[in-house]
């Protein structure tokens, strides 16, 4: 990298996280002197955001080619307490925790004493959303059945397309006006309602424009500054890049990622999206301008490479705003979730790999920054080159990218009702999450813990950590006749919770569109403009509504333990071992030993435990899919855990796969923690029993060593294990490449092993940031370069082992002693004549086999 | 239908052979070599291994065990070894799996429905199926059962062979399969006798034999030597190695796998003495390496190709 980029890695990776005060003090002035205003709702609010853009500090640091922060300087975080107001106690924690901290300076500290916390009391969505929760809702949610994403972030979740780098914000507002005019206040209802938020909408482009224009008087006033001519010309593109974009379509490859930029911190402005947002194929948008660059000499590939390690450089500026309560717990992490994809396919079905594409993943694999994520999106049509190319990034143990099959994203959207060609535009993000880049909202409410639900229908409803009733009454466990009546009772707690969550969510999505319309972001997503129509208000094209399912891997094993068990071998009736599971398995280590070592699981393509977890996926998806949500879209699954399953563990008992109360779920689709032990083919078949296309997501993580991927060979193989999953229509995977001691050392010594970064779950994190649970969750997920290694085959394979198979002790020997079975075994078999002759080899201490060669004749 | 001994399937195997694949191990072997990584493959009847670290100590296998061949004393679990016959319900009963029962009596039917699982994964990578050992051709009517079902099903075959079997049966199996891997251990016969307990004519015999059969069915075949220091890793070793290679036509690849030390524990729990072999160094075994490949023969270490410096 250039010594410009090698500055501004090192300053992004040195500034420290610090919670910034900006935000909250300008729209509390905003808010204050408006608050007798009678202004529509989206109108005020984009007022508010035109002041945050003309008000906010504009920084434009040292050697930068792209400009622009979320807050006054590099990390620092502003927050959204129109959303969630942090208390003093929060901002305590969060300047004093060793995980995750954010410094609070002291002014910081006493404006939200003195001012905010006051002026936001009563009035943030926090507080409207669980005041309009019902005593169900409450109850399943402290409980940790569920949670509750917009408790304190709005719904985002969206991705952008290419309309950006053909139009500049004032094509938009022509398109505005362009539908102001169309308004038809004699036959719609709608009329006045669409034309407020059109008019929010014009206010917010002109927002923007002028937020550029600033840091074009800023570059200029620096430009006059400068001493040095050459950063002095720097600054003076800058200054003419700002005065062009966003107001107008990019020219070149540098306004194009500037004018995103730009775009990128007003949607992370208006509000806390926290999930997501990002360019989306970056490799396919930039591809004309990169192209046309180089052909009139305008641009190097140098240049680009430059420019797009600045803009890289961006993300990783940008730590997630810091979160409150619960939901700290679930997800600790500085990463905002921006998941960036190349390769794949192009909108019109073909391959859409480029020079470009393998330019980005060398941007990638240079900077190693945690920010932003990045994924390969791999279709059948795209080569093999690609899959390679992203091993060779895998294999260094970065974590990233992860790995999509963009074939089964595509048939996923489509039969969410996509358009081809919408859905081509489509791809990955946040972790695993499918989209129509630019045209949906595709909105994930909330985690929900299927273990959880297996344990209130052993108890009847009741939740056993609190006697609280927490799901409905299924009868007493004792009355289960069958296993068909023990999966009913935990049918019906599944659909009765899912309801509470979905009537919940109900709420919610009425609360956003009422409170806390998005005037700036509906401008970017079609076709909010062309229905007037807001985006928290059914104004995107496709909308949907998500629930996570979380622990499948769990539940199944649980709930194959007890078919197993209880109804099929009679091991332990249904009341002894629902007691067993209430104390823990106290006493009883045998029985758990039992469930962990000779009971099906899944992850070994074992169909037994198989056919559960397609019965589990059954259910979740009858409860779920195809129901409708109030933006006129359906609610949809997908099955990812960020790390909620760490949280969710936490809150559930001890559970019939063996597992101790309090521990880990399994995350994603994975299999339990160590329960798969026939390598990477039987997980991969046991995953692909889902029907992924039926989702709207998946997450698979694998660990291998890095022994595995040591060679070219090794990576053609890597790449045909990823294209085997992907053909049994698997939606993505990721890998740790990394070493179990590797883990242990960073654990013992963090200091000196800050840079390891890991796979997490749909996305990468510094290890030695998360939490000790999550820590020690990600070393023994299992290890998938440990095969039984038989005679001298296995050389290559010496990796940390996970089932210990080379412990094993052999019992009494004997000579081999003749099978008395019909097993083919003929006269033409070798005889037991192989007695040992004399001068037989024989191991003797004396006799040290390591020396010189016996071999007669053998000078050496 | 043909039934034989298996003691492992191994999924996702990546080195014996093209491709990701799955290799059966059949148990038995008419060799006992003395470096031998897998004693519980020498043996044709199902053996009873036991993990003392994985034990509870729960007696279960204790009251299971009709031929009173168990017992616990004090902190350990005792076997009676002339009581007990390997009848496996001590297996059965063990919750941890400290106590399994190695090896046992499949047909093909059975076999064809595990390594057919993994199917995309063969045709995804040009991969398929092996079969080891123990010796595979030791069982020569199960093996050719499961050749002829392998070949059934489009599933591709690797043979990895001693090479120590009659000449009949070579004749019939050998053109069912693919790919053939086969060992040469020693080329001196009293010292292959010594080492392995079987003498190297019928085996050199077999080398020509398969050299034949794999050339007219266009299958390709492979030479494995295991490399031990001070058994087999000199000049003179190569040289013969070399001459007996290049004298077939064509002269197959040759791949040198120098010794590990994995089966030491095993042997260690067996209460067998550990055998003390060692790899050659880097300098004998690329001298070995260059020596072959100076007689032209394409020369791989481990699956991966030897370049001389």
């Amino acid at each position: 990298m250039s010594e410009r980029v090698a500055r501004l890695r090192e300053r992004s990776q040195a500034a420290v996280p610090r919670v910034s005060a900006e935000r909250a003090r300008l729209l509390t002035e905003f808010y204050a002197a408006r608050a007798d205003q009678a202004v529509s709702t989206p109108v005020l609010r984009a007022q508010a955001f035109a002041y945050l853009m003309e008000h906010k500090t504009v920084w434009i640091g040292a050697d930068e080619l792209i400009v622009g922060e979320r807050g006054e300087a590099p990390r620092a975080t502003p927050t959204f307490p129109e959303l969630c107001c942090h208390t003093v106690q929060d901002l305590d924690i969060l300047d004093s925790r060793e995980k995750i901290p954010f410094r609070v300076a002291p002014e910081v500290r006493s404006y939200f004493e003195e001012t905010a916390i006051s002026f936001w009391r009563g009035r943030t969505m926090r507080e409207r959303i669980f005041a309009a929760m019902t005593p169900e809702w409450l109850a399943a949610y402290e409980a940790g059945v569920f949670t509750e994403f917009m408790e304190q972030r709005a719904p985002g979740h969206t991705v952008l397309d290419d309309k950006i780098y053909r139009k500049g914000m004032l094509d938009f507002a022509r398109d505005i006006d362009a539908a102001l005019a169309g308004l038809d206040f004699l036959g719609d209802p709608r009329a006045w309602a669409k034309q407020q938020e059109l008019n929010a909408m014009r206010i917010a482009v002109h927002g923007l424009i002028r937020f550029a224009e600033r840091h074009a008087e800023h570059a200029e006033a620096l430009a006059a500054a400068e001493a040095d001519p050459v950063r002095r010309g720097e600054l003076e593109r800058i200054a003419a890049v700002c005065r062009h974009v966003p107001a107008h379509a990019p020219r070149d490859f540098h306004e194009a990622l500037q004018y995103y930029w730009f775009v990128h911190l007003g949607v992370v402005t208006e509000l806390n999206t926290w999930d997501a947002f990002n360019p989306g194929h970056i490799d396919q948008h930039l591809l004309p301008f990169y192209r046309a660059g180089l052909a009139n000499g305008s641009l190097t590939e140098a240049d680009a490479r430059e420019l797009l390690q600045c803009f890289w450089i961006k993300f990783n500026n940008q730590p997630a705003p810091p979160k409150v309560g619960v939901t700290a717990a679930e997800s600790g992490t500085y990463t905002d979730f921006a998941l960036l994809n190349v390769g794949g396919l192009r909108p019109d079905g073909e391959d859409a790999t480029s020079e470009l594409t393998y330019l980005v993943l060398d941007v990638i694999q240079e900077l190693r920054l945690l920010q932003p994520s990045s994924c390969v999106l791999v279709s059948r049509k795209n080569p093999d080159r690609l899959l390679r190319r992203a091993g060779k990034i895998i294999r260094t143990g970065y974590g990233q990218p992860s790995l999509f099959n963009h074939d089964a994203i595509i048939q996923e959207l489509v039969r969410h009702g996509k358009k081809i060609e919408d859905a081509r535009a489509g791809g990955a993000s946040g972790c695993v999450e499918i989209g129509a880049f630019g045209k949906e909202n595709y909105n994930l409410t909330g985690y929900f813990n299927l273990p959880k639900v297996l344990e209130l229908a052993l108890h009847d409803g009741i939740d056993p950590r609190s006697g609280k009733r927490v799901g409905t009454s299924t009868g007493d466990a004792a009355s289960f006749a069958t296993f068909a009546d023990l999966f009913a009772a935990f049918e019906r707690q599944l659909r009765y919770l899912i309801d509470v969550k979905i009537r919940g969510n109900n709420v919610i999505e009425r609360l956003y569109a009422e409170h806390m319309p998005a005037p700036f972001l509906s401008v970017l997503i079609d076709d909010c403009i062309a229905r007037g129509t807001d985006y928290h208000d059914g104004g995107a094209r496709y909308d949907s509504s998500y629930i996570q399912g979380v622990g499948i891997g769990t539940v199944t094993d649980s709930l194959s333990a007890l078919s197993y068990h209880v109804y099929d071998h009679g091991t332990i009736s249904l009341p002894a071992f629902r007691a067993t599971l209430d104390l823990d398995f106290k006493g009883e280590e045998t029985l758990r030993q039992q469930l962990l070592n000779r009971t099906p699981k899944y992850g070994n393509d074992d169909d037994y435990a198989d056919a559960v977890l397609r019965r589990v996926f059954e259910a979740y998806f009858g409860a779920i899919d195809g129901r409708p949500n109030t933006r006129g879209g359906r609610y949809r699954i997908n099955l990812l855990p960020t790390t909620v399953h760490v949280y969710f563990g936490s809150c559930t008992g001890a559970t019939a796969d063996g597992r101790h109360a309090g521990k880990p779920l399994s995350e994603g689709i994975s299999p339990v923690q160590g329960a798969d032990r026939h390598g990477p083919a039987a997980v991969l078949r046991s995953a692909a029993k889902i029907d992924h296309l039926r989702t709207g997501g998946t997450l698979l993580n694998q660990k291998l060593t890095p022994q595995l991927l040591r060679t070219d060979a090794d990576l053609d193989k890597f790449a045909q294990l990823v294209r085997s999953y992907f053909r049994l229509d698997g939606h993505h995977i990721q890998f740790n490449v990394v070493d179990a001691a590797t883990l242990r050392a960073a654990q013992a010594d963090p200091g000196s092993n800050r840079d390891l970064i890991v796979r997490v779950a749909g996305y990468s994190d510094y290890f030695c940031d998360l939490s000790w649970a999550l820590q020690d969750e990600i070393l023994v997920r299992s290890v998938l370069a440990s095969f039984v290694c038989t005679a001298e085959t296995s050389a290559k394979r010496q990796g940390p082992r996970s089932d210990e198979s080379w412990r094993l002790a052999l019992g009494p020997f004997r000579r081999p002693a003749r099978f008395a079975l019909p097993c083919g075994l003929s006269k033409t078999a070798a005889p037991p004549t192989f007695a040992v002759p004399t001068g037989r080899w024989r191991p003797s201490p004396a006799e040290p086999h390591a020396g010189g060669s016996r071999v007669p004749g053998d000078p050496s | 239908m043909a039934r034989g001994g298996i003691f492992s399937i191994q999924r996702f195997s990546l080195h014996d052979g093209d491709g990701i694949r799955t290799t059966v191990f059949l148990k038995g072997c008419p060799l006992s070599c003395a470096w031998c990584h897998n004693p519980e493959s020498q043996s044709v009847a199902p053996e009873r291994i036991y993990r003392a670290e994985r034990c509870l100590l729960c007696a279960r296998c204790v009251d299971a065990c009709e031929h009173g061949a168990l017992s616990v004393v004090g902190d350990r679990l005792q076997l009676d070894r002339t009581r007990c016959i390997d009848a496996g319900a001590c297996a059965l009963v063990c919750p941890t799996g400290a106590t399994e029962l190695v090896g046992r009596d499949w047909d093909v039917a059975e076999v064809v429905r595990v390594v057919r699982r993994d199917v995309p994964f063969y045709d995804e990578s040009g991969g398929g199926v092996t079969f080891s050992g123990g010796e595979p051709l030791h069982q020569p009517e199960f093996l050719e059962g499961l050749l002829r079902a392998c070949r059934e099903e489009g599933i591709r075959t690797t043979v990895d062979t001693s090479g120590h079997a009659p000449p009949e049966v070579v004749e019939r199996v050998v053109p069912l399969c693919d790919g053939l891997l086969f060992d040469v251990k020693h080329t001196v016969p009293e010292l292959h006798q010594h080492y392995t307990g079987v003498t190297n004519e019928q085996i050199l015999d077999n080398l020509a034999r398969v050299r034949r059969i794999t050339r007219d069915t266009g299958a390709s075949l492979r030479v494995r030597v295991p490399l031990v220091a001070g058994v087999n890793d000199g000049a003179e070793d190569a040289r013969r190695v070399a001459e007996l290679l290049a004298s077939l036509d064509p002269p197959p690849p040759v791949d040198l796998m120098p010794y590990l030390e994995f089966g030491n524990t095993k042997y260690e729990r067996l209460g067998r003495p550990v055998p003390g072999f060692a790899a050659p160094s880097d300098e004998r075994r690329n001298a070995f390496a260059a020596l072959l490949q100076g007689a032209g023969l394409e020369v791989t270490i481990r699956g991966e190709i030897y370049e001389h410096v």
